[in-house]
């Protein structure tokens, strides 16, 4: 009697719409690990052939390098907004903006902001490292009490540079967001309940719930002067200021 | 070119003539142009465009979306024009500051939009009186970097509804944003007009994001971090810019044949200039007028070999003196060239022009 043995099974592959490249990203970064998760949540869900991407100015600019999408430049901040006119032109498109925390949490505030509060059918990709790291590790409006940057040699100062700011909180609270959660890459179960967040989050937008955003927790080796595996392990700090979770749901139990 | 008001034909059908507003004109005849979406912001003395477009594209079931702010307003025109879409913005002079900064994203992109501006008095938040002293910000400024936009400046409301189409055409054509410049006289007064709407052909772009399904992806951008290939793309911008000042010179002129002392103006001072210009000619002063319709690219080379055979020149403008420079540029000593400007939404009269022109004349022969 013979047993009919099992071929090779592909369990894990480069999704289709991630660029088979090495990337400029530092060791360590998490924009990697976020592009990749975006990938196969695009290729999962089919999305790719119909998405218009709206790359924001930050280290991420470059995204459209890494995912065989259409895309399209916004200056630094106004991504919701540029969003808003591709998703108002282009009703069958699929609309995501990938926006770091300098542009969506400081110089584009208003644009998120409004985007969200019109519940524009766009998702938003907010990817928190509390720092610039692009222009060399200043602070930013989600950088820690106490943390040193460039900017803030002594350690951010409440007295003089404020608190930081959660800008997830402040959108889940506005009607037109549909979803909105935050979730983090310093491990893999995490990075497993982001993806279900990115999924939620594009699904929120094809089902025309209204504007989604999942922050996404992440890290800054060089800007924080850690190691790799050091900055991994301090995501557990800053999810202390920014706790994990699902922060509005309004999609009305769509999975 | 000769502006010239036709004498009726009693043969002809009888045409239709309506009064409109400059502001509703110009929003209507991008309607008729085929724009398909709108993005503004409200600021005086541009509001009823606005307003015009809320009422008007919902129904066509085009986009309109009042933004946040002017910001919010030229970068969801980006994002539209970057799929192909046809677009416009408008404002008002403070608005435009703010819309500087896509401007120069847009022309590094290569994005068409259509800009209106319907110039206020400044600096600052100003007045809301008509105004021109946003030429330098229009011709010469508005974002940062090497670029060009063109400028189109109608001098009445009939050949605003026009410009409309000619600016959509120039912003598909040569992939660029492109600036209506009016004033809040153009804006709030109103005119008969025979509407005489066009709609540009529509182009097929190779560039347009539409997703990219069953093709190579593609990226509207404005970055290019490698110096060699930002010069070369920059080259490539300067080339286009070339093109456009040899094929997109637009002037009108009168009386300019047998003049003497010559006016250039254009918008609402051009037709404050044709009055004087009228008065002038009434007291035996041959004048004439020039005017500028394309601000950039300026009509250089005709207002130079007009300045060769006259007398002297004056330039007149709703500002201290802005395209005044770009006249003694084209002009190039040939003749003396004088200004006459009121600012702060004030107008000058034809008679108050009329004697400067006298002074000039009598000038030029003592």
């Amino acid at each position: 009697m013979t047993v009919a043995t099992p071929g090779p099974r592909v369990i894990y592959q480069r999704p289709e719409v991630l660029v088979d490249r090495s990337s400029h990203y530092c060791p360590g970064c998490g924009h990697g690990i976020i592009h990749r998760v975006l990938a196969e949540v695009l290729t999962d869900l089919g999305l790719a052939p119909r998405t218009i991407a709206v790359a924001a100015v930050g280290c991420s600019v470059f995204a459209y390098e890494y995912l065989a999408l259409d895309f399209v430049e916004a200056p630094h901040g106004r991504a919701p907004a540029v969003a808003t006119g591709v998703r108002r032109v282009r009703p069958d498109a699929f609309v995501l903006t990938y926006q770091g925390d300098g542009d969506l949490a400081a110089i584009g505030t208003a644009e998120i902001v409004h985007a969200a509060a019109r519940g524009e059918l766009i998702t938003t990709i907010f990817v928190n490292n509390g720092i610039y790291g692009m222009t060399g590790g200043q602070m930013a409006p989600t950088t820690l009490l106490g943390q040193k940057t460039t900017s803030s040699p002594a350690g951010r100062d409440a007295r003089s540079a404020g608190y930081p700011i959660l800008m997830t909180e402040m959108l889940a609270l506005l009607p037109g967001v549909a979803y909105a959660a935050r979730g983090s890459v310093s491990d893999p179960g995490r990075i497993g309940k982001m993806k279900a967040m990115v999924r939620k989050a594009c699904q929120a937008q094809i089902d025309g719930a209204g504007f989604s955003i999942v922050e996404v927790l992440s890290t800054c080796p060089v800007g924080w002067g850690m190691t790799a595996p050091d900055s991994m392990a301090h995501l557990s700090e800053v999810s202390e200021v920014y706790p994990l979770g699902v922060l509005a749901d309004r999609t009305g139990g769509a999975t | 070119m000769t502006a010239t008001v036709p004498a009726p034909d009693m043969a002809e059908p009888r045409r239709e003539r309506v009064l409109m507003k400059g502001n509703q004109a110009i929003a209507e005849a991008a309607i008729q142009a085929g724009c398909d979406a709108y993005f503004g912001y409200p600021i005086t003395p541009q509001a009823e465009l606005l307003e015009w477009m809320a009422k008007r594209m919902p129904q066509l079931g085009r986009a309109f979306v009042q933004a946040e702010s002017e910001l919010g307003a030229i970068n969801m025109a980006l994002g539209a024009a970057a799929t192909g879409a046809r677009v416009m913005v408008s404002t008002s002079s403070p608005g435009m500051s703010l819309m500087a900064e896509a401007m120069s994203y847009m022309a590094g992109s290569e994005t068409p939009v259509v800009l209106v501006n319907v110039m206020r008095g400044g600096p600052g938040l100003g007045s809301i009186g008509p105004s021109q002293s946003d030429y330098f910000q229009a011709t010469k400024g508005h974002g940062h970097g090497d670029y060009r936009v063109p400028v189109l400046a109608p001098a009445s409301i009939g050949e605003a509804v026009e410009l409309v189409a000619t600016a959509f055409e120039l912003a598909e054509r040569y992939r660029t944003p492109v600036i209506l410049l009016a004033d809040g006289i153009q804006g709030q007064a109103m005119e008969p007009v025979e509407p005489q709407f066009r709609t540009p052909e529509r182009r097929t772009f190779d560039w347009a994001l539409t997703g990219a399904d069953g093709r190579a992806p593609r990226v509207v951008r404005s970055l290019h971090l490698l110096p060699e290939v930002l010069e070369e793309h920059n080259r490539a911008l300067q080339a286009k810019f070339a093109e456009i000042t040899a094929n997109e010179v637009r002037w009108a002129g009168e009386q300019l044949d047998d003049a003497d002392l010559v006016i250039v103006a254009y918008g609402t001072a051009a037709r404050v200039a044709h009055s004087a210009v009228a008065l002038a000619r009434q007291q035996g002063i041959r004048a004439g007028l020039f005017r500028p319709i394309s601000l950039w690219p300026y009509p250089e080379s005709a207002l130079r070999e007009v300045a060769c055979r006259v007398r002297g020149v004056l330039c007149v403008e709703l500002s201290a003196g802005q395209m005044v420079e770009d006249v003694r540029l084209a002009v190039e000593g040939r003749c003396p060239v004088a200004f006459h400007g009121r600012t702060g939404g004030m107008v000058p009269t034809p008679d108050e022009v009329l004697d400067v022109l006298r002074e000039l004349d009598d000038g030029g022969r003592s």
